[in-house]
């Protein structure tokens, strides 16, 4: 999965964003309405379509979704 | 690995009961209403059932317990009560004594409490069955539950929208020759921190200033004496040992998991189990859920969920059942077991 398609992916998941809003670069903690909800829909997305788990420290050492992605690359490696 | 089987072991009836007190997520005030969607629809959590100050997690035990003795007859032949809880009565003497004599037992009953939270269905079905299993005891009284509420602060949003309160009882016996009870428990200390009650106890025992509620972020406060949960720490831990667990006993056990009538899955977090029953490629109509009118009921939402989703099922027909408690500790555990005809009931407190 590339960049592109992982924030596309990872938009579908947060419903109550509006189609197209978030890039690689959007600082994701930024979205309106952010909360831990949505740090827990990141972490059960990234389960099911890598098979990996992101913890505390990996969300928050993560600015934009560019970052999310690149943890989730490394860890996969 | 914590692999075990047991023999002899029939579950006969479960009743559980929930305070009638209900509070719902779209009147919690520490959360805006977008808040309280994006909840609603993460968690699944719509209400939840609060039980008045002086009601204990013991008062819905002995109501749910109460209603299967009726239905039994059977006050008179039980051998063994174990009452399962992190919200006893008292630091001492231990609640299942109090509750041997409240329901009118005999004395001839060996009756202890286990301290265990999400996982201690499986763990109370595990200690019951193994003491059944010879013969020399016959009928047992598992009663399994919280009263969370007591622990949870209103200025937390990070607990207090998830907990209910309710209680259980389940009657076990012993029939010689029926299938085996399979059962893979698990236990993580490492995970302490993550569901705790840090305060008042020996550790760090009670003092005044444990009352002085301190606000930790906003929409956060809360005093020494609350609970303190690590909803991410907790996510993670589901996500990676529930599944395996799971995976690990079926394959110990030999069971076909396609053979599996129903995965009764502890109830914390929709998105958890939903994330775990799509890992393990589970049909949907084979979770059921009551998460969305009774919250986190730790060691209840098992036999709860079976009580209000699975009546019908769970009384009229023979099932092969999945049962997996997992959380505080960290502690986890699954059984496969077998069930035909059990009654169950679904009462509430008033």
């Amino acid at each position: 999965m590339n960049i592109e398609e992982f924030t596309q992916k990872l938009e579908t998941e947060f419903e109550e964003v509006e189609p197209g809003t978030l890039t690689p670069d959007t600082h994701y903690k930024s979205i309106k309405g952010w909360s831990s909800m949505h740090a827990l829909i990141i972490i059960a997305f990234v389960d099911a379509q890598f098979d990996t788990i992101l913890n505390g420290g990996d969300l928050k050492s993560a600015s934009t979704i560019r970052d999310l992605y690149n943890i989730v690359i490394e860890k996969t490696k | 690995m914590a692999y075990l089987s047991t023999s002899n072991s029939n579950i006969l009836a479960i009743c559980s009961c929930v305070p009638k007190g209900i509070e719902r997520t779209s009147e919690y005030k520490h959360i805006s209403s977008e808040e309280q969607e994006l909840f609603i629809k993460t968690t699944g959590i719509k209400e939840r059932r609060v039980a008045e100050k002086n009601v204990t997690c013991s008062d819905l035990c002995f109501l749910a317990a109460k209603d299967i003795l009726q239905k039994f007859d059977c006050a008179d032949s039980i051998d063994l009560v174990i009452f399962v809880s992190q919200s006893p009565d008292y630091y001492l003497p231990t609640t299942a004594v109090i509750l041997q004599d409240r329901l009118g037992l005999s004395k001839d009953c060996l009756a202890f409490d286990i301290n265990l939270g999400c996982s201690g269905y499986v763990y109370g079905l595990s200690v019951v069955s193994n003491l059944l299993q010879s013969g020399q005891l016959k009928k047992a009284l598992l009663l399994v539950g919280d009263k969370s509420t007591t622990s949870t602060n209103y200025s937390d949003k990070s607990t207090y929208p998830l907990f209910g309160d309710a209680g259980s009882a389940t009657l076990i016996e012993y029939i010689k020759g029926v299938k085996d009870w399979h059962f893979n428990l698990q236990s993580d200390g490492s995970g302490k921190n993550s569901i705790i009650i840090e305060h008042g106890h020996s550790r760090n025992p009670f003092d005044k200033s444990f009352e002085d509620i301190i606000e930790i972020e906003p929409g956060i406060s809360r005093s020494k004496k609350n609970l303190i949960l690590n909803g991410m720490d907790i996510f993670n831990f589901a996500l990676k040992e529930v599944g395996p667990n799971i995976n690990s006993l079926a394959e110990q056990s030999k069971t076909d998991k396609n053979d599996i009538d129903f995965y009764i899955l502890h109830q914390a977090n929709r998105l958890i189990n939903e994330s775990v029953r799509k890992k393990l490629k589970i049909e949907s109509e084979k979770v059921p859920y009551s998460i969305e009118k009774f919250g986190n009921t730790s060691s209840a939402s098992i036999p709860l969920t079976m009580c209000y989703s699975l009546k019908k099922e769970l009384q009229e027909k023979k099932l092969t059942l999945l049962l997996s408690g997992f959380g505080v500790g960290f502690s986890w555990g699954s059984v496969i077991l077998r069930s035909e005809n059990v009654y169950t009931n679904l009462i509430e407190h008033d």
